[in-house]
């Protein structure tokens, strides 16, 4: 039986009267791919920052390899050490460059000496076709190749779970495909992810589960053909349809 | 830090749906609440430690008794407050005038180092070398500069006022220094700002003084109350020109009666005005980082 990497029991999450997050549960298998689609202000990024212990959820809890994390004895920071990011707005540092972004992990938390950190640097700049922009500073970069740094810079802590949050959002259409190129082939290595994403055509493609959020609330979960090809929920078909027609699936 | 979460929920939910909280929110909210106790102890225990090893400290010296005397003595304390009150409110008077000017020079001279343009080099020119001068010369040899030789140029009309001059030595200085941090925050809004301004048709003193300057002022709101605090201790300086301020009337005590308590008196007097600036420094930068932020608890 394969391993539950992130699992969710009755997330819930509120911004004084507004609750973005109501019993919420999720389960992510090793080398999966999950992906939250939904419409914006559904509670997708709310629930990524939650699983990253960027918000506090108000209820319920959440486990990391069946420990639970939300637990308030629970090391943040040894937590967040096992989950990496990747934001819709890049959030690369502009004062560092490419490689000082990628290595500021690896070297000032995980303590790996500065050498062999920029060695395993370089390999990731060069698996994600950026070699040669290692001494760039990211204001340099096109939006694409930004998105692909701040890649390598969320694998370069190894996690053990990445957490894509609308990672192609800002990004021209042209540019789109070579940051999804970048998680189809890191799927295949068997990363474990959980992306939140309004790219519908992708996410059939290459999530293993799909979650339909509305409201804060997981309408409606399943392979990608039975979410896209037979939604049971009303709203899930509206939702749908006006993906369609906006000719973005 | 305390989180609002880690108070007991005040309002439960919204009618709509009938959430209660469940056991484990209760126990992980005991949790932290059992956590904050404990924190708050630990501090006061520390607090008190610390206090008690200072005092027996202090009191235990040799010279204590003495030292007591001469500088906490209660009758020359009483005797000095009113003085020194009285001469307190010519500092205050001075750091509001001056604070104004200082603002105003201030902003004007960092709006001077920033134009561009071969037209206005001269005046850039000009902005440099007084922000140069007067950041580099001490603030006492400046004032000693004005107060004592303006007079002595005896010209038609200008003021021997001490306080006048006094005030216009600080306001030479000051405005140098917060210049700067007018300019820091200038510059410290990003180009593509200016882009977008100009982009839209502002001109270049439109794209100043819409966009660009709202951002700057904002960004250095903090520095430029530690500006302040500074200048309001620096008012006591204009007492070296004759003029009777807080630490003036109490050195006028103190050479009568040969007691250091009017001193203290008056020290603690410009603390206790510092204060309440310090806090409202204080609670400005937190409401700012407050709207700026998008929250979350890192």
């Amino acid at each position: 039986m394969t391993r539950v990497v992130l699992r969710m029991e009755a997330v819930r999450k509120s911004y004084g009267h507004a609750v973005v997050l109501r019993d919420v549960d999720l389960e992510v298998p090793e080398h999966t791919v999950t992906a939250l689609i939904g419409a914006s202000g559904s509670g997708k990024s709310t629930l990524l920052r939650c699983a990253n212990l960027l918000e506090e959820v108000d209820d319920g809890a959440i486990f990391l390899d069946d420990e639970e994390i939300t637990d308030p004895r629970a090391d943040q920071d040894a937590v967040r050490r096992r989950i990496g990011v990747v934001f819709q707005a890049y959030n690369l540092f502009p004062h560092m460059t490419v490689l000082e972004n990628i290595t500021l992990a690896p070297r000032r938390v995980h303590r790996v000496p500065r050498a062999q950190a920029e060695e395993r640097a370089r390999e990731l700049l060069t698996r994600l076709g950026l070699a040669d922009k290692a001494a760039e500073y990211p204001d340099r970069l096109s939006g694409g190749q930004q998105q692909r740094v701040a890649i390598a810079r969320a694998l370069a802590g190894q996690p053990r779970l990445l957490l894509l949050d609308e990672i192609t959002a800002a990004l021209d259409p042209e540019l789109v495909g070579e940051v999804l190129s970048v998680v189809r082939d890191l799927k295949e290595q068997g990363m474990t992810m959980v992306i939140a994403t309004h790219e519908m055509g992708f996410a059939r493609e290459v999530a293993d589960q799909v979650c339909f959020l509305d409201g804060g609330v997981v309408l409606e979960r399943g392979a990608p053909q039975e979410v896209f090809g037979a939604p049971r929920q009303e709203r899930t078909q509206r939702f749908l349809r006006r993906i369609v027609e906006a000719g973005r699936l | 830090m305390l989180n609002e979460s880690e108070a007991p929920p005040k309002d439960p939910a919204p009618a709509e749906d009938d959430y209660r909280p469940s056991a484990r929110r209760l126990e992980r909210e005991r949790l932290r609440r059992a956590r904050t106790r404990r924190a708050v102890a630990i501090a006061a225990a520390s607090t008190l430690a610390t206090a008690v090893v200072l005092y027996l400290a202090v009191t235990h010296a040799p010279g204590w008794p003495r030292t007591r005397e001469t500088f906490l003595n209660a009758h020359y304390a009483r005797v000095a407050l009113p003085q020194v009150l009285k001469g307190l409110w010519l500092n205050v008077r001075l750091l509001v005038c001056c604070g104004a000017l200082i603002l105003v020079l201030g902003l004007l001279l960092a709006l001077a180092r920033t134009l561009r343009g071969p037209v206005f080099f001269p005046l850039r020119a000009l902005a440099t070398a007084y922000v140069d001068f007067f950041r580099g010369l001490p603030l006492i040899i400046c004032l000693l500069g004005v107060v004592f030789g303006v007079p002595a140029l005896r010209l038609q009309g200008v003021t021997n006022n001490p306080v006048v001059l006094g005030g216009a030595a600080l306001v030479l200085t000051y405005a140098a220094y917060v210049a700067e941090v007018f300019r820091a925050g200038i510059e410290s809004v990003h180009p593509s700002q200016r882009a977008a301004a100009r982009s839209l048709g502002l001109t270049g003193v439109q794209a100043m003084r819409y966009v660009v300057l709202p951002q700057a002022v904002r960004r250095v709101v903090p520095p430029l109350l530690n500006d302040l605090v500074s200048l309001q201790k620096d008012t006591g300086l204009v007492s070296i020109a004759g003029a009777v301020d807080a630490v003036y009337a109490a050195q006028i005590i103190t050479g009568e009666s040969f007691n250091y308590t009017p001193y203290v008196v008056a020290g603690l007097v410009f603390v206790a005005l510092t204060i309440p600036m310090t806090r409202f420094t204080d609670w400005v930068t937190a409401r700012m980082n407050r709207r700026q932020s998008q929250g979350g608890v890192v």
